[in-house]
């Protein structure tokens, strides 16, 4: 994920982003947490990545997140070894990488923390896709763990109010079910306070976000997919608001200072979809090379995407809104408005469209988003066919071409 | 028979039907993908739902618009729209099915030309008193933009009217499927699939007379031989490959009963003719065997395919799933297991637009009725 050289190079050590290091000290401290949760008495949830964390956090329940153990795994290049584990037990190699290579690690204790802790529980919100629930009901019948479904209708047209009663009921359901895990009542005060928290901590990443706005950029998409990791997992606990507030901090005094991250940054692409988690590093080199820098992308800006229908004094009540309105809940012409909005704003020269074969709802309508970007934009668009954990679906020479071929285009358009 | 000969004639061209059905007088025809659409609210408008089955291959348009690792039923049926070939449809509808399903709904929308588009975005879970409230929520907003585009009023008697209809034609397609398990050669899997087929697509009434006289008519089947021939469950999603049965006819085996979507998932479990009658077809599709992109009882699919296995004394079970289909790969491997530990032989064949050669096919379902 990120960038960490042996050899000290003044240039080089003068780019990186010094708040990395705590980033690490957290998910470490974090994923030791999850592990001895069994001494510690605290229960875990496994939960999707757009899920509704909020009240497990003032519950004082561990999150534990299958998707983010799946970037691990495909950052770690363990994907293909461990979705041929799935393989063998039946799964399609057709399915999402995360879910074969999650339930790969659980079949063998493997990948690179040894397997996530056992959930006492699991939390699905099929806000993302409707993968996450046939996942997660694969791991329900494996630990034979309750499971609370959070359902979010998808947004074509509107979000009508019969879909907002029906999300918000499942909101006291939620919180219900979680009081009967627990064995306990919850706790609305420290609820309220989760709630201003998380709401707080999508504020700075958003503000984190748009440092990038700023030319040259401070950090690139590539950093953002690693410093995504906090406002995902931890969201509505305190040490996420004093991260996100630190690394601000840092990418501030990066453009007072006229640090880029690129160096010599001429162009400025967008990055849409998942990254590909085992070539981060290969990515972010090649389209350096270009002096080309990842500005924004519409993945890691989905954890601030609905700020504005959140209201943080009565946070229960608007999470019935907010939390099926993300990103990818919404249709490709909803999509594109956002996506429009953030070419706009982040001056892009391009746009690079990951097809990504593990992921239907992010990948299918993009030929269509390319078309409506360069009709109403005349911005280039670059689709790369790859596959966010699973290596063996990388083609890099062909990737490497369409790469260089693209670029080309760019220079001749200046 | 006449009429088998008819309803063999609409599956093989069920475009063909719709057009003459609109032409002499009948009214708009309204697309679908999924059968979890409400078609006795689109029947109770005067209209003709037509289900989508995709296009048999030849993809060249469809392919601007979806990646390789979409399913042939996507793809094909983009295809068939962009084609033109869907010309007389004057509405599709999309309840919310599955990832693939709901991008299609908007490039459908923002691409296919039909004149109405309906996302009747139905709850993903099916065992929960809010989401059954929401469920009915929505199908009373479905009727009511029916009955703004159609400019038909829906009365409560023309659904009950049509919800009786549909429980006719339910209670005939488990007649014929019962004959048929009673007695394997009293009707060919082709003719059973054209059938399904039909219903799918073709005026109610006029479908219900014909089915009626096929079930009438059968009689004992050659049975000669029908004794050494294994008996066979189909289970998965959409099966629109006739050539399957015969296939696997020649194989040994016949196909008893089924699991599929097109077939006993379709027809199962009658809808309450008593009370409001949107309460009531909200109920039905509640209660359901649940299709895999829906949730309810985590186990009930695996325990509905054991049991079908056992009821019907099938010798073996055949999963037919479209390739590139997430909700049913993901059941596959428990469903396989729940099989495996009954006891009950079981074989995937993954399906893409075209079957694969016949020899291979032939091959690979003679070895495995040679091991029942």
């Amino acid at each position: 994920m990120a960038d960490e050289k042996k050899t000290v190079d003044p240039e080089k050590e003068k780019r990186k982003i010094k708040s990395v290091r705590r980033m690490k000290e957290i998910m470490t401290a974090y994923y030791i947490d999850a592990k001895n949760a069994g001494k510690s008495g605290r229960k875990v949830a496994w939960i999707t990545s757009g899920g509704p964390v909020e009240p497990l956090i003032a519950m004082d329940v561990i999150p534990v997140y299958p998707e983010n153990h799946g970037a691990m795994i495909g950052a770690s290049k363990m994907g293909a070894v461990l979705c041929a584990k799935a393989e063998e037990t039946g799964y399609s190699r057709d399915l999402c990488s995360y879910a074969r290579s999650d339930i790969g690690a659980s079949l063998t204790n493997g990948g690179p923390i040894g397997g996530l802790p056992a959930p006492d529980f699991l939390v699905c919100c099929n806000n993302i896709c409707g993968t996450v629930l046939k996942w997660y009901e694969v791991q329900a019948r494996k630990y034979n763990v309750p499971l609370f479904f959070f359902d979010t209708p998808f947004i074509h047209t509107d979000f009508t109010e019969d879909a907002r009663k029906y999300v918000r009921t499942q909101v006291d359901e939620y919180i219900g079910f979680l009081e009967q895990a627990c064995g306990r009542k919850m706790d609305y005060g420290r609820m309220e306070e989760v709630g201003r928290l998380s709401v707080k901590a999508q504020r700075l990443w958003r503000d984190v976000l748009e440092t990038c706005a700023h030319s040259p950029a401070p950090m690139t998409a590539f950093d953002a997919f690693f410093h995504l990791a906090l406002i995902v997992t931890l969201r509505g606990t305190r040490v996420v608001v004093d991260y996100y507030t630190e690394l601000l901090a840092e990418l501030r005094d990066r453009i007072a200072r006229g640090i880029s991250m690129v160096p010599d940054e001429k162009y400025r692409l967008i990055w849409d979809n998942l990254p590909v988690w085992y070539k981060t590093k290969w990515l972010s080199d090649k389209f350096a090379e270009h002096h080309a820098c990842l500005v924004a992308d519409t993945y890691c800006s989905a954890w601030s995407g609905v700020l504005d229908l959140i209201d943080e004094n009565n946070f229960l009540e608007s999470m019935a809104t907010a939390y099926p309105s993300i990103y990818i809940n919404v249709s490709i012409d909803r999509m594109f408005v956002i996506l429009k909005n953030m070419l706009v704003k982040y001056r892009a020269d391009g746009l690079v469209m990951h097809s990504n074969r593990s992921c239907k709802p992010y990948s299918l309508g993009q030929y269509d988003l390319q078309k409506m970007v360069m009709k109403e934009l005349g911005i280039p668009v670059l689709i790369i066919e790859a596959d966010m954990v699973d290596e063996r679906s990388f083609s890099e020479s062909q990737i490497e071409t369409r790469i260089d071929a693209f670029m080309e285009v760019l220079k001749q358009g200046r | 028979m006449e009429a088998m000969e008819f309803l063999r004639g609409v599956a093989a061209d069920p475009h063909a039907y719709a057009r003459k059905w609109k032409s002499s007088g009948g009214g708009r025809v309204v697309g679908y993908f999924c059968t979890y659409t409400p078609d006795e609210l689109i029947r109770a408008a005067g209209c003709l739902p037509f289900r989508i089955f995709g296009s048999g291959g030849n993809m060249t348009r469809a392919d601007a618009h979806l990646q390789s690792y979409s399913c042939s039923l996507v793809r094909g049926g983009l295809e068939e729209a962009l084609s033109g070939r869907l010309d007389f449809l004057d509405a599709t509808v999309f309840p919310h099915t599955c990832d693939s399903i709901q991008r299609l709904s908007d490039i459908w929308r923002l691409s296919a030309c039909v004149p109405l588009h309906f996302d009747v975005v139905l709850p993903v879970k099916l065992n929960t008193a809010s989401a059954g409230r929401y469920m009915v929520d929505v199908f009373k907003k479905f009727r009511s933009d029916l009955e703004g585009a159609t400019g038909t009023g829906i009365d409560a008697e023309k659904i009950s009217e049509e919800i009786r209809n549909s429980n006719r034609m339910k209670r005939i397609l488990a007649g014929i499927y019962e004959a048929r398990s009673a007695d394997p050669l009293s009707i060919s899997g082709g003719d059973v699939y054209s059938l399904i087929k039909s219903s799918m697509v073709m005026d109610r009434g006029e479908f219900i007379g014909l089915a009626e006289e096929v079930l009438a008519g059968l009689g004992p089947g050659a049975s000669a031989g029908a004794g050494s021939l294994k008996r066979i469950v189909l289970a998965g999603g959409i099966c629109s490959h006739p050539d399957v049965y015969s296939i696997l006819e020649r194989s040994g085996a016949h196909v008893v009963w089924d699991e599929l979507c097109t077939g006993t998932r379709y027809f199962e479990g009658e809808i309450s003719e008593k009370g409001d009658p949107v309460e009531s077809l909200a109920a039905r599709y509640m209660d359901r065997i649940v299709c895999p992109a829906k949730h309810s009882d985590i186990y009930a699919r695996g325990k509905n395919i054991v049991r079908i296995a056992r009821e019907r004394k099938a010798d073996g079970v055949i999963f037919i799933l479209l390739k590139f289909c997430d909700p049913h790969a993901f059941d596959y491997p428990y469903m396989k297991e729940s099989l495996d530990a009954g006891g009950i032989p079981s074989i995937l064949l993954e399906i893409e637009e075209k079957l694969p050669p016949e020899g291979q096919l032939l091959t690979r379902l003679e070895t495995f009725v040679s091991t029942l």
